[in-house]
Order: C-alpha cells, then structure tokens, then sequence
C-alpha cells in the first residue's frame, strides 16, 4: 500500500502545482489579496506531498519491496542499509523524485523564509517555482512512474552499480542537485521581476541568498564528483571532460557569472537586464545538463531517438522553459531602466570583465559538448572532443580571468584608477614571479604552461591575501562585511584549487609494474614491499586486497592496501584504490589483474598538490557560506518607501 | 551525473605492464599520444585509460609504428587512415570543425567589440546631474545624520 501512497501523493502535489502555478499569478495582476496568499499555502501543502512521496520510494527501498520494479531495478537485499537508502537515487526515476522534490523544498523555502518580499513578487516567485513544478511531477507520473509495481514479485533485486556503491557517490546527486535545482529559485525571481516589469537593488538583494547558496552546492556536488572519480577510476585523473562533467560545470559557470553580476544591481543599480537574462540563462543550463544526462544523447544521437518518450519530454520542456524565459525577456527587458552610469575602468568594469570571460568559458564547454551532437545529427560526420580540445581552448581563457580577478577588488566603484591597484599588488606580483621560475627551473628543468600556471595560482593566492591585509591595515577588520571575507576565501581558494590542478595534472609520477609477492618496488624515495594478496569477502562482493608496506629510508611510513573486487549482482569489478596522503601529495596505489604464480599488476602513482584539489573547492564553496552569514542578507532588504510600480498586464 | 558510471563499463585497468615498451623513450612517446586517442568502442575515454579490448589493440599498435620507427605524426596519420578523424580526441582544425574551434573566440570577441562600443557610446552622453532631493528626502537625511 505504500507504493500507491506515494503515487497518489504524487498526484496529489501535481493538482496542487497546477494551483499555485495559476491563481496567485491572477492573484498578482488584480491585486487579490486572497489568490496571492495561496501560493504560500500551496508551497507548504505540495513540499509535503513530494516529501511523502519521496519518503515512500524510500520505505519500498530500505524494505527491500520487490514488488516494486523500481527497487527490483535497482536494489538487492544484501546491500548495505546506506547504500539501500542512496539506491533511491541512484537510478532514473529516483533521481527525478530527487529533483522535484528539492525543487518543491526550495518552493517551500521561499514561502517560509519570504517574509520581506512584496506579496505581488513572492505570489509571482511561487508561481513560477510551481510550472516548473508541474513540468517535472507530470514528467515522472507520465514516463518515469517510481511506483510501477511488478507481478509475479521476483526473489531478489538486481542490485545497484557497484560504482554506486561509495560514500562519496551516495550524498554526491543531493548535493549536485540542490545546486542545479537551486538556480530554479533565481530563475523563477528574474520571470517574477519581469512580470512586475521592475528590477532594483532590492530585487537583488532578495536573490542573492538563494543564487549564492546555489553556487555553494553546485561548487560542492562537482568537486565532490571528481574526488570521486579520482579515487574510484584507479588512475588518478580528476576532471576528464566528459559531457556529463560538462553539463555541471556550465551552470556552475554560468552561477559564478550571476553571482557577481548581481552584485553590481545590488550595489549600483547597473547591469539590471543582462543580470536577469543571465539568471534565465543559468537555469537553462541547469535543465541543459539534466536533460543531457537524463535522455540517454549523450550514449548517441539515435539511442535517444529509439527511446523517445523521456528525452522528448525533457527537450520540449527545456525548449518551453528557455524559449518562454527568453521570450519574456525580450518583450520585458527594454522597459527596465538602465540604472547606474560608470566609466569602463571601474568595479563595475572588472566585473563585466569577469562576466565576458566566464560567458565565453561557458560557451566554450557548451560548443564543445554540443557540437559532436549537432554535427552527427547534421551531416552524419562523427567527431570526438576531448580533454585535449579543451585544454587548448578552455585553459587560455582561465589566464586573462585570473590576471584580472586579482585586480578587480582594489579597484573603486564608478571610476578608478589601473595604477594604484598595481601598485598594492606588487608584492604578490613579485612573489608569483618568482614561484613561477622556481617551478620552471627545479621542477621542470625550462619554462613551461605548468609553471605558468603554477605562478597563476600563487597569484590568486597572494592578490586575495594581499587585498585581505589592505582592509586590516586599515583598521577595517572588525566593520568588515562577512561578505568581503567570503570573497577572499573563495577567491584564494581558486588559486588553491590552480595549484592542486597543475600539481596532480603536470607533475605526477606513474609507475606501472608485475609485482610477485615479496617482492620490491622503489618509487621515488618510497620502498614498497608487497607483503601479500589475500582473498575476503564483503556483504555483497568478494575482493583481492593487497598489502603493500611503505619504508622510507628503512623506516616504516605506511601500509597501503588497494583491493579488486568483483561484486555479485550485477557482476561488476571495481578497483578499491588505497591511498596515503600527507596533505601535500598522494600516494596512490590500485590492485591490478594477476595471480600467485605471474604476479600481481600494480599501480602507482604519486600525485603532488591533489589534495589540494578539494581542499581548495571546499574552502570555495566555505567563503560562499561565510558570505551567505551577512548581516544585510539576514535582516533582509530595506522596506520600500515609495510606492510599487503598476504590476504588468 | 549517474550516468558518469555507463561511460566507464570497462573496469578501469588501463595500459598494462606487457604491453609497455622497454625503451622509456618510446614508451613516454607512445602515452603522450594515447592520451590523445580515443578508444573507438568506448565514450570519450582515451585508449590509456581504458580497458577495453579495442583500446588494448590500438596501444599496440601505437608502440608497433614508433618502434618501427615512425614520428609522431607519422602515427597519427596512420590511426586517422584506419579509424578517421572520430580517433582524435582534439578533433582537426578543417571546414566541419570551424565553429567548433573559433565559437568560443568569436563570442568573446563580439561581446567585447559591442561592449566597448557602448562604452564609447555612454561616454559621448554626458553624464546627467542627479536629481536634487525632494524636501521629504532632505528631511529623512537629516534624521539619519542626526542633524
């Protein structure tokens, strides 16, 4: 009974989206009290609706109910109870159940948390929030039912994909995902601004809480990803551009670009157009990147046209939430007034600087996701773009936006000078120097991009330090808006971010080698003695693991001990990695093929600065929780004082 | 992101020891160019890092035309012949694949070209004297100075 609670509940909150997505929106444009009022309620009721929903799937999960296709699909009964918990995510229709619900969550947030806002723009907010709503209910209750269920009920289930079975996989879609689905909130403002035809620092105020928290989440769930791949895949890469990595980095882009362009309507009162299509824009890509993951394109152009159903209902969905978004954009946009006036050297400057690049990076991975689609879909041609191709043209457009990042906070608002900002960053310049040949000469032995960019990060790093002792020189530490601390953090932590990339990317040493047992291995002043490989068995795998003891100059380091194991349902083998890491370097070890008598394959690799990869993504995604602590953002937006616009027709 | 796993249906065990050349040299020669190769039957994985049985032949063939003792470009010519221009991980600069190399050039050379036209433009405009304040704003500042 369980399984037709939550389909009903399901139902149930789809009527309801239907409701909030209508009548506050008429409630809004008649001024109607009463109509607009409803939205918060129908938030509150359709949250519930999903959570329970949600909470369903789960029970049949955590049960074991193979009565129900989805769990017989995806789970198995000797799994793990968190890895039962995470299996509900872990598939198609779980993972949609995931998105409507954070969406219905966020709905609901803005709701509770949306005091301070005019009643006409939360009626509108809301409302949006619903069709969106009402796109993803109807596409689970029409293609992707999680409740389907299955007669005659099989045995067992056919158990989840090993690969899923890990800490760092399980929490990784939630937190994607509040990310993604947390630009939902943004877009739906910049629909509501443009209904009510008005955008001001107050407008931007009020987003700027939701598209930050966003960004925090989106930062988090992609470098949680790639920690993940880095140490599952077994050979240390971190970020491979695949298209489904792609698809999370585009919005992350296209948020990092909001995120700053906003600040420039919050604080003086410019930008107010290009700000909103950029929120619509950001959203977008969100959609883009579901709908790329989710509609099996990505396998090939005809394995989506075999199975249309889905992939047809998330394009005509995307098409109509974009296409309508724009639409309204370009009806709307020329009636906002032009705010602000500033002189192209200036605060304001910097950041549309920051905005032009970040816009040509995210077009940049856009065209190169993209194009192999079109071009097959064309002209029948097949072309691969790889991680080369985006070295070659995504990388060199990182330099120009890291020369400049650095600048941009010493310069004023309105207009500036370029040489007293120099001026203040000639230490940091020198320093960056510096550790770029230092890199050049003892690491590589000539000058090359890797100490380039290694210098790069150093001066991410310093410019960001730099700025920071400025402000306390200046006595300013204690007045110092949380704000301007966040963005030190984040922005140092980018350059951490550069260094942990060039690092493991550039400067790591591999060594691939037929070890019998006892035997040897010198690896760059690390003895390794494969001590054994013995056979054990999991809940629901067997595995090889090897024990490999670490000496460094005859003293004992370390014992590393990577495993192979093959798991039952679905036979699968996955690569258990080991490795050792003093914060400044891993040493990474993974079991390979083999046996007692020929030896086993073992891997290492010794990647310096990787840790400092998700070190430095996390402390990122920490500024933006320490900016999200501001004082302005929690007491809200100063109250109008005159009176509201005439809301739209 | 789930479907990241479909990608890697190989278990990832990639180049291996038997099939490594012995002369450092070459070897370092021959994963630089896999590293830019694509393993035909997988999705965007180059054939270093991957495990299938496809990859596997195409390294061995990499190692077999350098040690025969082809240039590199000599050895992508040869994979190009056999697998097409789908082999490349960085795909060719030619007519199919213009956009592809410049779009991300051109957007920023168009947004930047409209960007400082309107730049010059506002500075033609002179800039407007701000609107004095009303009497009701004049007595709200005050109050707010604690004048």
């Amino acid at each position: 009974m369980i399984p037709e609670l939550g389909h009903f509940a399901l139902i149930l909150a789809l009527a309801v989206a239907v409701v909030q997505a209508t009548l506050p929106l008429v409630g809004a444009s008649r001024g109607d009290v009463r109509l607009m009022m409803l939205g918060r309620t129908a938030a509150l009721t359709q949250a519930f609706l999903v959570v329970l929903a949600f909470g369903a799937l789960t029970q049949c999960y955590v049960t074991s109910d193979f009565s129900v296709a989805n769990v017989v699909a995806n789970s198995h009964s000797a799994k793990p109870l968190i890895y039962k918990i995470s299996g509900v995510w872990g598939n198609h229709e779980g993972s949609m159940l995931l998105w409507a619900l954070i969406l219905s969550l966020f709905g609901a947030a803005v709701a509770i948390f949306g005091d301070n806002l005019p009643d006409s723009l939360r009626s509108r907010v809301l409302s949006v929030q619903a069709a969106i709503g009402i796109g993803f209910l109807a596409f689970l209750l029409f293609t992707s039912n999680p409740f389907e269920r299955l007669s005659p009920v099989p045995l067992d289930g056919n158990g989840l994909n090993p690969l899923l079975q890990d800490p760092g996989l399980a929490f990784h879609p939630p937190i994607l995902y509040l990310g993604y689905v947390g630009l939902s909130v943004t877009f739906s403002f910049a629909i509501a601004a443009l209904l009510e035809g008005r955008v001001d620092p107050a407008w931007a105020r009020w987003v700027r809480p939701w598209t930050l928290a966003a960004w925090c989440f989106l930062t988090l769930g992609i470098a949680l990803g790639s920690w993940w791949a880095y140490y599952i895949l077994g050979w240390g890469g971190f970020w491979f551009w695949d298209p489904v990595e792609n698809a999370s980095l585009m919005p992350w882009l296209a948020a990092t670009a909001l995120l700053h362009s906003a600040i420039v309507v919050e604080k003086r009162d410019a930008l107010k157009s290009w700000t909103v299509l950029l929120a619509i824009l950001a959203f977008s890509l969100s959609l883009l990147g579901t709908f790329l993951v989710r509609s099996g394109v990505l396998t090939s152009v005809h394995a989506f046209a075999q199975d249309p159903a889905r992939g047809l209902f998330i394009l005509c969905f995307l098409l109509g939430v974009t296409g309508g978004g724009l639409a309204l954009y370009a009806w709307r946009a020329p009636t906002l007034q032009p705010g602000g006036l500033f002189q192209p050297i200036s605060r304001e400057g910097a950041l549309i600087l920051n905005n032009l690049l970040l816009c040509t990076l995210a077009a940049t991975v856009l065209l190169g996701t993209l194009y192999p689609l079109f071009l097959d879909l064309v002209t029948g041609n097949k072309v691969s773009v790889g991680p080369p191709f985006f070295n070659a043209t995504f990388v060199p457009i990182c330099a120009p936006l890291f020369a400049a990042l650095a600048v941009g906070p010493f310069l004023g608002w309105k207009r500036a000078e370029i040489g007293p900002a120099l001026l203040r960053l000639r230490i940091a310049f020198a320093v960056s120097i510096v550790a770029a040949i230092v890199a050049a000469v003892a690491i590589d032995g000539r000058a090359t991009l890797a100490a380039l960019a290694f210098g790069f990060g150093v001066w991410l790093i310093m410019a960001s330090l730099s700025e920071f002792v400025g402000r306390v020189r200046r006595g300013r530490l204690s007045t110092m808006p949380r704000a301007a601390i966040g963005m030190t953090i984040s922005h140092a932590a980018l350059g951490v971010v550069v260094l942990g990339c060039v690092g493991t990317g550039a400067w790591n040493t591999e060594l691939i080698r037929t070890v019998k047992a006892g035997e040897r291995i010198s690896f760059l002043g690390y003895e390794l003695t494969l001590d054994k490989v013995e056979a054990l068995r999991g809940a629901n795998y067997i595995a090889d693991r090897a024990t490999l003891s670490v000496t460094v100059g005859g003293k004992p380091y370390t014992t590393l001990t990577p495993e192979r194991r093959m798991f039952i349902t679905p036979r699968r083998q996955v690569a258990e990695t080991s490795i050792h890491t003093n914060l400044l370097r891993d040493l990474y070890a993974t079991l390979g093929e083999g046996d007692a008598t020929q030896g086993w394959v073992i891997r290492l690799y010794l990647n310096p600065l990787a840790p400092w990869i998700w070190l430095g993504a996390a402390m990122c995604a920490f500024g933006g929780f320490v900016s999200l602590s501001d004082r302005r953002l929690r007491i809200g937006a100063p109250r109008r004082t005159r009176p509201m616009a005439q809301p739209a027709e | 992101m789930l479907l990241l796993l479909a990608l890697f249906t190989w278990p990832a065990f990639a180049v291996e020891p038997r099939e490594m050349l012995t002369d450092p040299a070459l070897e370092a020669r021959a994963r630089e160019i896999g590293r830019t190769l694509r393993c035909v039957v997988c999705q965007n994985q180059a054939i270093d890092d991957s495990s299938a049985e496809v990859a596997h032949d195409m390294r061995r063939a990499v190692r077999e035309r350098l040690v025969a003792g082809d240039s590199d470009a000599a050895v992508y010519e040869f994979m190009v012949a056999r697998y097409g221009d789908y082999v490349l991980l960085k795909p060719p600069f030619k007519a199919g694949t213009l956009l592809l190399w410049l779009g991300g050039p051109l957007v920023l050379l168009i947004a930047g070209a409209a960007l400082l036209v309107a730049a010059r433009r506002r500075r033609a405009v002179p800039i407007p004297a701000t609107e004095p304040l009303s009497a009701e704003e004049q007595r709200r500042l005050d109050a707010l100075l604690g004048r």
